[in-house]
């Protein structure tokens, strides 16, 4: 994993670093112009899809493939009320449910990674390069190789058809990925830090909690709102262990809406895949700078 | 980074010494607390490793989740090659990578390069690109695709306009797949991030000094750009066929669950799901899950040994 450790950046004593190369805000009117012009036509291009899915969840279902235009000409609110009682549970039972394991992945996420990133990159005990070494290389290991016999553990514990299989292995910090993440962080932080509480009669413990970890909120914040997204949007997990409708998340819901009412009720299915990418996009406006922050350090650093 | 210029909260930093002359304690090297540190982070590896030799070890065997594993040898992998619907699989996993990889990266770094000239409203344009990378992967966008691309949907609408009949996308096993590719395409805006960021990293001299010299913008994006972000290149390459290889969700929604139309969407890791727990060939899908493994692994190995010919590194 070179390529994660050494950046094109340049290092102290090489020249200026600008954030704006080029022929910055330069360029005649007319390229810029130009410019302009092409990136609103991919922008539109590319939300198009989203704004036809709101309109058409706004539309009655006969006009839906009927207008290709996104203004409806009849407003339907009711695509919402009939798409939430469409299943056999009210919708937001699955929004609740899907809410239960996200929360509790975003602190078993954060908990386990933030130690294990702390030990990474401020401590001293054998074998550190080795586990460190290790904890990379399962970054790239694809998760199906495990999938069998963590299938037989999960179903031997009686833990199929609970959220266990889906929550408990975040605790013991399986993400790689949110390790790294932190301990690139945890590693740009002074060792002056650490020296002055030790000092102070702080122990490693103390050090970690009072000291290192309330300047890391950034990171926390993005592993929070990763842990968010890529839990909500999870398909696989759920549809392995999850057999009980009333323990539904929402992808498993909508697909299950998708299999019954998909052949009519657009309307209500439309809606209601509204109302399950909305909170990923509330969560995207609200939290866009840890967000693209963080995916961009994990290529550069 | 912002953080640096902040200070600790806590009691550290400008607290008076207690005991006077004791100055830089070594660092902290304290063997119990480290591997206190890591005890989750243990007890995941344990929850890795064993599943990891255990999947090995069903790879060889016959076993239903119901009755003992029964040790085969080869016999998994030898099905494997006879397996018309695995080659199938593999055909369509391949074609889906090869495909979209190489062109959301292109289009990732076309974007990023324009992105770069110093426009205003670069954030609102990032935030634009970047919000289908997030959702590409739910089961909301792929049932969308299903009606975008259907008989009557918008796609057709479109060509409809120009008097095109288009095909039925997604009943047709000419076309089914593309409109996978047109979704993995459309959520460029990840890889295009993390181009977006190295592109800043390159320093204004390099291009005032070559402008000087009286080279073309073309000739400045092939002998300073390119060779200075080739490391980025590299990792969202690797990133996004590692992913690419796994793809799982959009066959699953967009066939339901049967990797259909004649097995045109059939992904290598959908294939696998319903060898392991439709069909419980629990042994069969193990020794599935391997031969993936060994592709992303050989597929990583030659990208790395490729590298040493095209990616550059400046230390």
């Amino acid at each position: 994993m070179a390529i994660l450790e050494r950046s094109p950046k340049t290092k102290q004593g090489k020249p200026s670093r600008q954030p704006a190369p080029e022929d910055a805000l330069t360029g005649t009117r007319g390229t810029r112009f130009s410019r302009h012009l092409i990136l609103c036509l991919v922008g539109l291009v590319m939300l198009y899809p989203l704004l036809w899915l709101v309109s058409s969840s706004l539309k009655p279902s006969n006009d839906i493939f009927r207008q290709l235009g996104l203004w409806p000409e009849n407003w339907d609110f009711s695509n919402y009320e009939q798409g939430w009682n469409a299943l056999d549970q009210p919708f937001h039972v699955y929004l609740i449910n899907s809410m239960i394991i996200v929360v509790f992945s975003i602190v078993g996420n954060i908990f386990s990674c933030a130690l294990a990133a702390y030990a990474f990159a401020r401590m001293e005990f054998t074998g550190r390069k080795l586990f460190f070494a290790l904890m990379l290389g399962t970054l790239m290991l694809p998760g199906h190789v495990l999938l069998v016999p963590q299938y037989i553990i999960f179903s031997q514990l009686g833990w199929l058809d609970t959220y266990l299989p889906l929550i408990v292995p975040n605790f013991m910090a399986t993400n790689a990925f949110f390790i790294f993440l932190m301990v690139q962080f945890m590693k740009a932080l002074p060792q002056e830090l650490d020296d002055a509480a030790q000092i102070d009669g702080c122990g490693p413990f103390r050090t970690f909690l009072k000291v290192i970890l309330p300047l890391c909120v950034p990171a926390m914040a993005t592993t929070a709102i990763f842990t968010f997204i890529s839990t909500w949007n999870e398909f696989f997990g759920p549809l392995l262990y999850i057999q009980n409708q009333d323990l539904y998340t929402v992808p498993l819901a909508l697909r299950a809406f998708m299999d019954s009412e998909g052949q009519s009720m657009w309307g209500p299915m439309f809606a209601m895949s509204v109302v399950s990418i909305a909170p990923i996009i509330g969560f995207f406006i609200a939290g866009q700078k840890y967000l693209i922050n963080g995916i961009a350090t994990t290529g550069l650093k | 980074m912002s953080v640096l210029t902040k200070q600790a909260p806590g009691p550290a930093v400008g607290a008076p010494l207690g005991e006077a002359p004791r100055r830089r304690p070594p660092r902290r090297k304290n063997q119990r607390s480290g591997y206190l540190f890591l005890l989750p982070w243990f007890l995941g590896m344990l929850f890795t490793i064993i599943p990891f030799f255990a999947s090995l070890y069903l790879a060889f065997t016959d076993y239903n989740l119901f009755t003992e594993p029964n040790f085969v040898g080869l016999a998994n992998f030898q099905a494997m090659f006879e397996d018309p619907r695995l080659l199938q699989s593999l055909k369509v996993t391949f074609i889906y990578t090869f495909v979209s990889v190489p062109i959301s990266l292109a289009t990732a770094l076309l974007v990023a390069l324009i992105l770069n000239r110093g426009l205003q409203g670069l954030a609102i344009y990032r935030s634009v690109y970047y919000l289908p990378s997030l959702l590409g992967g739910s089961v909301a966008i792929v049932m969308l695709w299903r009606y975008i691309f259907g008989n009557d949907g918008i796609v057709n609408g479109f060509l409809g306009l120009f008097g095109i009949q288009g095909p039925a996308w997604v009943t047709d096993p000419e076309f089914a797949l593309s409109t996978l590719i047109v979704l993995n395409v459309w959520t460029f805006g990840s890889p295009m991030v993390i181009f977006l960021a190295g592109l800043r990293q390159v320093p204004t001299m390099y291009y005032e000094a070559a402008s000087i010299d009286g080279a073309s913008k073309w000739r400045q994006f092939r002998s300073i750009t390119l060779p200075l972000i080739s490391p980025i290149i590299f990792f969202n390459l690797i990133m996004q066929l590692i992913g690419s290889f796994q793809t799982f969700t959009q066959g699953y929604v967009m066939s339901g669950g049967t990797g259909g139309p004649a097995d045109s969407t059939l992904f290598y890791n959908l294939y696998l799901y319903q060898k392991g727990f439709t069909e419980f060939e629990m042994g069969y899908a193990s020794a599935m899950a391997w031969l993936l493994l060994m592709i992303i692994a050989i597929f990583t190995a030659i990208n790395f040994i490729a590298s040493k010919f095209w990616v550059f590194y400046d230390n």
